[in-house]
């Protein structure tokens, strides 16, 4: 049974623009989830490495505040409305409410079948800030739809590369039980065939004490009897993961979701400015620039190129300009987005939490056209067949 | 004539490179972020004679009116003023919350500044450390520029791609000029009229004419070989008759010699790693060009557009004066 109520529409309102400017005004609408699920506060006080800390209006009211010069240099604004829904349903009508509102942009950090519906539901550019999942950037693909966070594929592209880096390439794969888990390792996998990695073998695990199912829960049965360069876990959920490092019967690393993990950003991260950014994100959130944090600055970015590329607009100059219009992303380099799936292209961050130990894509590797595609599903694997 | 001077110059060094190398005298002076000291290059045998402390994580450099070292310590949110001749701390001056880059004005009195976290450009008394102004510019100002005049003062924000034009007499923002993605560095042509500013991420120089406050004309910098995102343009540096520029290429690792009239580059020089900032011996016969990401500074023969020797130097040079 699904409810149909938009909980609590239209709950604040940010805005970034010289009130006394009668400027185009580029509006947008950022929709998350009511009562989010990766924001319950036991969850985020674990703060496993590559999960959520705080909602997305945190990156994008820091950028929306850094974005003020240049946008009143270019004489015009951008106002940002959120709006919370629980359900795909009730996504789909906030989307529509905001189309009739007069907006150009849509933003969600929603699960991948809200996502879905708001893209459909609108005629609009969405903005997908926080949902990594393959099917968005492959077979359910949409033109309109752009996404700042890298997708699954990247982050498992960026973490092989790392390991072809090290010449670790026998891998024991431990996998979790959870539907995500499965997708997520058939990703993985996708990425060791593409760099010619190998995977020695591939065991589920599961979190018990009990006895009787030691062999899936205990680290040093899971790890024993094969010989192997490196671990790689797929753990969606994050507690088994985070204590695998210093447990297994071998002196090996473990990448994946614990140990060694690609994200997006890091707080650590030391190059191309990302520092200040980290800096102004923390004295604004209280809490340190994750992964999520940047794809929802780089929302906020995305929303001044376009009004400060387009400072006239209208809504239908704003959308054209979205799909080739760079973005900076202190990450060294003018960010685009892929023009076969939406994602935006960018470099990923090797970390092990306490700081970044490298990048990727790794250094010497070649790409014909843009080193970048090196991460994440490119134009001639045909992935993404847009229906609209 | 000039040019006749420096190319003989050129052939002396590379025929007899010893007794080229004892006529040349003076120091080179490095910056490095994660030191807390400056090296000492000696001209004359282009090697590393020492170094001299001084603040935390110390970035821009240069020389003040009375030959000073002056450096910017962004950690210690002070600069150190260094006297060459004795090697030795003369004192700090206070410069706000992480001083970045800076200019001195021409009288030697107010020191420029861009603080990156605060976004503010701020004037500071020389003598007294007396903060004098401080203007609220874009984020992650850089780079730093006064007029020979003393009138007017350019500043780049990064974030905001814009270069601020402030008058200095009254201490406001007259015009934000939109560069290229990530302007950083700036230089003037010495008759004043050009203002040519590197966009980091923009693989360019914005030429911005100084009587309309407009950018007339961009460079294209172009690497063979080098796709336009690994083109990242930061240091840049005049030569004293204008009719050359030296662009460092950043990621290209190579330094653009770039003529001034045509607007074309001529030359193209291999150094290190992340080519960062330039500077230029008294006779401009040598380059030296800062390499942040493989720790040395890499010394550049300019007539003959080739790279003379590697320096490795501290952990992640940043800029470089020389004292001769």
């Amino acid at each position: 049974m699904r409810q149909r109520h938009v909980g609590s529409l239209v709950a604040l309102m940010l805005c970034a623009a010289a009130a006394s400017t009668a400027a185009a005004t580029l509006k947008a609408t950022l929709i998350l989830p009511a009562d989010d699920p990766r924001l319950e506060r036991t969850r985020v006080e674990r703060a496993y490495l590559g999960h959520a800390t705080g909602p997305a209006t945190d990156g994008l009211q820091v950028a929306l505040d850094e974005g003020k010069f240049e946008l009143e240099a270019a004489g015009s604004a951008v106002t940002l409305s959120v709006v919370n829904a629980a359900t795909p349903d009730a996504a789909r009508a906030a989307a529509q409410a905001a189309e009739k509102a007069g907006a150009a942009v849509v933003l969600t950090d929603l699960s991948t079948d809200a996502t879905l519906a708001v893209v459909d539901a609108v005629k609009l550019p969405v903005l997908n800030l926080g949902d990594s999942a393959d099917r968005l950037r492959q077979q359910d693909c949409r033109a309109r739809l752009f996404h700042m966070i890298p997708s699954e594929r990247m982050r498992s592209d960026a973490l092989a590369q790392t390991l072809v880096s090290r010449k670790w390439s026998k891998l024991l794969m431990l996998v979790g039980s959870s539907p995500q888990d499965q997708l997520r390792a058939a990703t993985a996998q996708a990425s060791i065939k593409r760099y010619g990695l190998q995977v020695v073998a591939t065991k589920p695990f599961k979190l018990s004490a009990d006895p009787r199912e030691r062999d899936l829960a205990n680290p040093l049965l899971l790890t024993a009897g094969a010989a192997y360069d490196a671990v790689w876990v797929v753990d969606s959920d994050g507690e088994f993961a985070r204590s695998l490092p210093y447990r297994i019967v071998l002196p090996r690393p473990v990448v994946g979701d614990g140990g060694l993990l690609a994200l997006a950003w890091h707080a650590q991260f030391e190059r191309y400015g990302a520092p200040q950014v980290s800096r102004r994100f923390a004295k604004a959130a209280k809490r340190p620039m994750t992964d999520h944090d940047w794809a929802a600055w780089m929302g906020g970015k995305a929303l001044i190129a376009i009004a400060t590329a387009e400072p006239k607009g209208p809504n239908s100059a704003w959308a054209q300009a979205l799909a080739k219009t760079p973005v900076d992303g202190s990450k060294g380099g003018a960010l685009s987005f892929r023009s076969w799936d939406g994602q935006l292209r960018q470099s990923m961050l090797l970390t092990d939490g306490q700081g970044v130990i490298s990048q990727a894509p790794i250094e010497g590797l070649l790409h014909p056209t843009e080193v970048l595609d090196t991460l994440g599903a490119d134009a001639p694997e045909k992935l993404c067949k847009p229906k609209s | 004539m000039n040019r006749k001077l420096t190319s003989r110059l050129g052939v002396a060094l590379g025929l007899i490179t010893l007794c080229a190398a004892a006529s040349t005298q003076g120091t080179a002076y490095v910056s490095s972020e994660k030191d807390d000291a400056l090296t000492m290059i000696d001209l004359a045998t282009l090697t590393v004679k020492g170094t001299v402390p001084t603040c935390k994580r110390g970035r821009h450099i240069q020389l003040t009116p009375d030959r000073k070292i002056m450096v910017a310590c962004t950690d210690s949110n002070a600069a150190d003023v260094i006297d060459p001749a004795t090697g030795k701390s003369l004192r700090r001056v206070p410069l706000g919350d992480e001083p970045e880059a800076f200019d001195i004005s021409p009288d030697g009195k107010t020191l420029y500044v861009s603080n990156e976290d605060a976004a503010e450009a701020s004037f500071i008394d020389a003598a007294s450390g007396k903060k004098l102004q401080s203007i609220k510019v874009g984020q992650e100002p850089e780079g730093v520029k006064v007029s020979a005049d003393g009138k007017t003062l350019y500043v780049t924000s990064e974030v905001a791609s814009l270069v601020h034009v402030i008058d200095v007499a009254t201490a406001k923002i007259t015009k934000n000029v939109k560069v290229g993605k990530r302007p950083r560095r700036m230089a003037l042509t010495p008759d004043g009229k050009e203002l040519w500013v590197t966009n980091e991420l923009g693989a360019s120089v914005s030429i911005i004419a100084t009587a309309t406050h407009t950018v007339i004309d961009t460079i294209k910098l172009e690497v063979k070989g080098a796709r336009a995102q690994d083109i990242t343009p930061v240091g840049i540096l005049m030569a004293r008759d204008g009719k050359r520029a030296f662009v460092a290429l950043g990621k290209a690792n190579h330094v653009a010699f770039v003529d001034v009239a045509s607007r074309k580059t001529t030359n193209l020089v291999l150094v290190g790693k992340r080519a960062w900032n330039v500077a230029l011996d008294k006779a401009e016969a040598r380059l030296f060009v800062v390499n942040g990401l493989s720790d040395d500074v890499t010394v550049v023969d300019v007539a003959g557009a080739k790279p003379i020797k590697s320096i490795p130097v501290g952990r992640v040079p940043y800029g470089v004066v020389i004292v001769e």
